[in-house]
């Protein structure tokens, strides 16, 4: 009798939940929490307790999403793409300034960062666009979509945040992408890109060319914008294929990498787990992606399949764009390893992510077409 | 028409499948380059970033060697090390440091002497470098700073060594001091190779003993393996290669005779030295006013080095090496002994004094200092009372290239080369001399005249001397013509081996008189403290000993004519007094030379001084003062 109880309650607790996410989900949790410990020092808990703390809220973000229908989640669109376009304005006119960016905004005792909302927001509001429209490739709608795009990443952009004007455009783009733009759009677009090159590069602050100069040439200035980026290709490098075991990284235990625990946490795995590790962690990024592909491709409607492929998408972009950066392929942006790197925020909107993934994989049999 | 949406379901999803499947393709892809990036880093140049990684955490530091203390001949100590702890900024670390110097300054006392001193050493150092702020931290002070640390980026407080002088002002211009390194000096060590072993030191003999011995104190720099962190905070030691501490120095000196000269001398200028004539060591070098070597020693603030360098007293001028004097009578003993040995005078040989000197037919009169003159004068009456016009006649028979021969060969005009730095030559003059000094004048100037013979012979006119020279010269003549290389370090020991080097004497010239001319003059000299008419016979009064010596005046203002009063001239423009003697006259052990800058007669102002050193080296005995007063004024009249 108690054993039903529990087998019914447990199957209610996970019956939303996707099975292969979540395995991945732990398995890169536990490889967060260990990695975190050494770049703290491997002397106190603090943050690795921590960094648990934003797993266990995130989770239950998690359970929350994967919960509400893929119908549910449609009527949250426009709310959701609206008041983060308003506090996006309000940040402009009336936002904190921290390190010459005005990314924050006090509501009470809340600090918030509405960026992080778009990220969600828009590849919502887009799928939401496509839905409504069906066939919606004509140059009207993909005007009405680039809009819907542009504002929000425009107005990041002008903050100035690129990382996260970029993840935010990534995110849309796909779902664009996905619903189908012509390819002669896209490489219109890329060629237009290419042309506009010059006149993009005077519009850039002076700290985003020096990280241009900085990728071209790290020893230009080894002890400034160069130091970030010498330091954690040093760390992974002299990792070597097996690494030099946990909590045995000189560069990371020294205090070498700079932003170990959050934005360069990846020099420390690649130098305590080396090469192997490395690879372990791509193939979790390759399983989660791949997954939720999966999902996107098996989804019913189309607002459910823009928005899992688009979900997909951004998460591999976050891995490419944080692990090109820290090896040195990329400049420097603001940009946290998924689910590695300490940081509530970013675990937060990943999981939700997640669980907006596992709504659509386990709905699916509820929608009749 | 539901079949066209339918349709155009299907058609959408084909979109989509084509699309994801480009879009895993292109993900593959990425991830690929990733992949081969992190081979490139890990597989490929793994050796390359091993060995950066390994130069990031290993640092070489630089282990400073203690310094070598520094003791008096009795073993007293002169200069040593103490350690205390010391806030220190390095200034590139700190944006503001005016503001930051205001809030630190509420919790260590900042004395705007600190800040002063920080603000010349910014000027003289490079951003980078480690610089103190405040030195000998209170423990209390220490335990709120380490509290508030994290406000103030930049500030550590370091345990350091620091050298301290416990005499002060004390036989300052002998031991010298030391100072923080600067440019100049790098430039010197670097010459001298010796780079790396002053890794880390921050230190440099300036003056004194301790910079001619800089190389035996300042010791063998070691060095230490350590881990280090990025901030450059070592984190624990590899290996280590111990320094070798400097060599301890045992200087000739001896402290508490020192101590009675210099206040013996009180407030007045002047210089004095002391020294064995059986082996040329210093037993005193005395140059007043002195300074206090401690505020030289973590960089010195500009208002005390403006005061120091202004002053009209000039207290960093080593007078006994630096300053020149004109000898005045002190020259006489050796004048004469130059006669006796040329043969120019016998010891018999007199002269009638009327009170001035004049060349057959000349109208030009050479002024004695006493009156109507002193009568019949013979050798040793002309040294007792020191009569002018026997020298003037004597300067007149004899040629003055002749005499500078002789003179030189007692170490007048010569450096002595004393083991310290800066001494000075001083005038000894000749014909050769005079043209040379007024190489660009007419020749009519560059030209000896007998008249500037008549001043020299009674030690005015172009000759200058230091202190050191003359205790030199008087010592030679204690030793019977022997004499030694002055020299202030008697043994130095190596800290590590305990080993013990004695420096060795050194006789630097041997004056090859007759014996019987040299007793001679010895004699006259006795007479000068012992005789009734001796110029500081009142002075030796009742001494327990018999000393030698010879009083001596320079005059700095020719008072045309006039007969020199004291009380008429400024202090400033008042004749500098000497007075060198040895005792005790049979078997000489200590030999001086004193210089009062403006002190008057000799006889009246130096010669108390040197009863002083000789009562306390030879008897034991401490300067009563209320004596030395009344002597002093007992013999005011003499002159």
């Amino acid at each position: 009798m108690l054993k039903t109880w529990i087998n019914r309650a447990f199957d209610a607790a996970t019956k939303r939940l996707d099975g292969p996410l979540m395995m991945t989900l732990i398995v890169l949790a536990a490889i967060s929490f260990t990695v975190v410990y050494s770049a703290t020092g491997g002397q106190t808990f603090d943050r690795s307790l921590g960094q648990m703390r934003n797993f266990a809220v995130a989770l239950v973000a998690l359970w929350i999403v994967a919960n509400i229908p893929p119908q549910q989640l449609m009527r949250l669109a426009i709310p959701v793409y609206m008041v983060g376009l308003m506090l996006l304005i309000a940040v402009a006119l009336a936002g904190e300034s921290r390190n010459n960016a005005k990314r924050w905004l006090h509501i009470g005792i809340l600090v918030i960062q509405p960026s992080e909302i778009m990220k969600i927001g828009v590849p919502l509001m887009l799928a939401w666009y496509y839905h409504r429209k069906e066939d919606g490739l004509a140059l009207k709608d993909l005007t009405v979509a680039g809009l819907i795009l542009i504002l929000p990443v425009g107005l990041v952009a002008r903050q100035p945040d690129l990382g996260t004007a970029i993840l935010i455009f990534a995110s849309g783009f796909f779902v664009i992408f996905l619903a189908g733009l012509s390819w002669r759009i896209i490489l219109g677009g890329i060629v237009a890109g290419a042309a506009a090159m010059p006149v993009l590069w005077n519009f850039m602050h002076d700290y985003q060319k020096r990280r241009i100069y900085t990728l071209i040439d790290p020893n230009e200035d080894p002890l400034g914008a160069g130091y970030h980026i010498i330091q954690s290709t040093i760390a992974i490098g002299s990792g070597g294929v097996m690494g030099k075991g946990w909590l045995h990284g000189s560069q990371a235990q020294l205090d070498f990498i700079p932003e170990r625990s959050t934005d360069f946490i990846l020099a420390v795995f690649g130098e305590e787990f080396g090469l192997l590790g490395i690879l372990l962690l791509l193939t979790l990024y390759l399983i989660v992606i791949g997954r939720g592909l999966m999902i996107a491709v098996n989804a019913p409607t189309t607002f459910s399949r823009l928005l899992a492929g688009a979900v997909s998408l951004t998460f591999f972009t976050y891995g490419f764009v944080n692990i090109g950066m820290v090896s040195g392929i990329l400049p420097v942006v603001g940009v946290p390893l998924p689910l590695i790197s300490y940081g509530g925020t970013a675990i937060l909107s990943m999981l939700v992510g997640f669980g907006i993934l596992m709504s659509i994989s386990t709905h699916k049999r509820l929608v009749s077409t | 028409m539901a079949g066209t949406i339918i349709r155009n379901r299907e058609a959408e999803v084909v979109v989509f499948r084509r699309r994801a499947l480009i879009a895993g393709i292109f993900i593959l892809f990425a991830f690929l380059i990733l992949a081969s990036r992190m081979f490139w880093l890990q597989v490929i140049k793994r050796d390359y970033f091993h060995t950066l990684a390994e130069s990031n955490r290993i640092s070489t530091l630089p282990v400073v060697p203690n310094r070598g203390l520094i003791l008096d001949r009795k073993g007293e100590v002169l200069a040593a090390n103490y350690s205390a702890f010391t806030l220190e900024v390095t200034p590139s670390q700190v944006a503001n440091l005016e503001k930051t110097l205001d809030e630190l300054a509420t919790i260590v006392d900042i004395q705007p002497k600190d800040r002063r001193r920080l603000k010349r050493l910014l000027e003289e150092s490079k951003n980078f470098e480690s610089l103190p702020v405040r030195n000998r931290l209170t423990d209390e002070e220490m335990a709120r700073f380490a509290v508030n640390r994290f406000r103030f980026p930049g500030f550590e407080i370091r345990a350091r060594l620091f050298r301290n002088y416990p005499q002060g002002e004390v036989a300052s211009h002998a031991i010298g001091y030391i100072g923080r390194i600067t440019v100049d000096d790098l430039k010197k060590i670097d010459t001298a190779n010796l780079t790396t072993n002053y890794k880390g030191t921050d230190h440099i003999g300036k003056r004194g003993v301790e910079a001619s011995y800089e190389a035996e104190l300042h010791g063998r720099t070691g060095s230490e393996q350590v881990e280090i962190d990025a901030g450059g905070r070592a984190i624990r030691s590899l290996s280590k290669a111990t320094p070798a501490s400097g060599s301890n120095l045992m200087l000739t000196l001896d402290i508490k005779l020192q101590k009675v000269v210099e206040d013996a001398f009180g407030e007045r200028r002047g210089a004095m030295v002391a020294l064995d004539p059986r082996n040329g060591e210093i037993l005193a070098l005395i140059s007043k006013p002195g300074f206090d070597p401690n505020l030289f020693v973590d960089g010195i603030d500009p208002l005390n080095w403006d005061l120091l360098n202004n002053s009209p007293d000039k207290p960093m001028l080593n007078r006994a090496l630096q300053g020149t004097y004109p000898p005045g009578s002190t020259l006489k003993p050796f004048l004469a002994l130059a006669a006796l040995e040329s043969g120019k005078r016998t010891t018999t040989q007199g002269i009638s004094d009327p009170g001035f000197f004049s060349f057959p037919g000349g109208s030009q009169r050479w002024n004695d200092d006493l009156k109507g003159g002193h009568g019949y004068v013979d050798m040793r009456k002309s040294i007792v009372v020191s009569c002018d016009t026997y020298y003037y006649q004597l300067a007149a028979d004899t040629d003055i290239d002749k005499t500078a021969e002789f003179l030189s060969l007692l170490g007048f005009g010569r450096r002595s080369g004393i083991d310290i730095d800066g001494e000075v030559e001083g005038v000894l003059p000749s014909r050769a001399w005079k043209d040379k000094r007024f190489a660009r004048s007419t020749p009519d100037a560059r030209k000896w005249y007998a008249g500037d013979s008549i001043s020299t012979g009674i030690g005015q006119g172009y000759n200058t001397y230091t202190p050191l020279q003359l205790a030199h010269a008087v010592a030679a003549l204690a030793n019977d013509g022997i004499a030694f290389r002055p020299h202030l370090v008697k043994q130095i020991t190596d800290a590590a081996t305990g080993e013990i080097r004695e420096v060795k004497p050194v006789i630097d010239g041997r004056l090859a008189v007759k014996p019987a001319n040299l007793a001679f003059i010895k004699d006259a000299m006795v007479g000068v403290a012992n005789e009734p008419g001796g110029t500081s016979v009142r002075i030796f009064a009742n001494a327990g000993y018999i000393s030698a010596g010879k009083t001596g005046t320079a005059q700095l203002f020719s008072l045309k004519g006039e007969k020199y009063r004291e009380s008429h001239v400024t202090e400033r423009l008042r004749d500098h007094a000497w007075y060198i003697a040895y005792a005790p006259a049979d078997k000489p052990v200590i030999a001086l030379a004193v210089l009062l800058e403006n002190g008057g007669f000799g006889g009246v102002a130096a010669a108390p001084i040197a009863r002083a050193v000789f009562d306390f080296y030879l008897l034991g005995k401490m300067p009563d003062p209320k004596i030395s007063k009344a002597m002093e004024a007992n013999a005011k009249d003499v002159d």
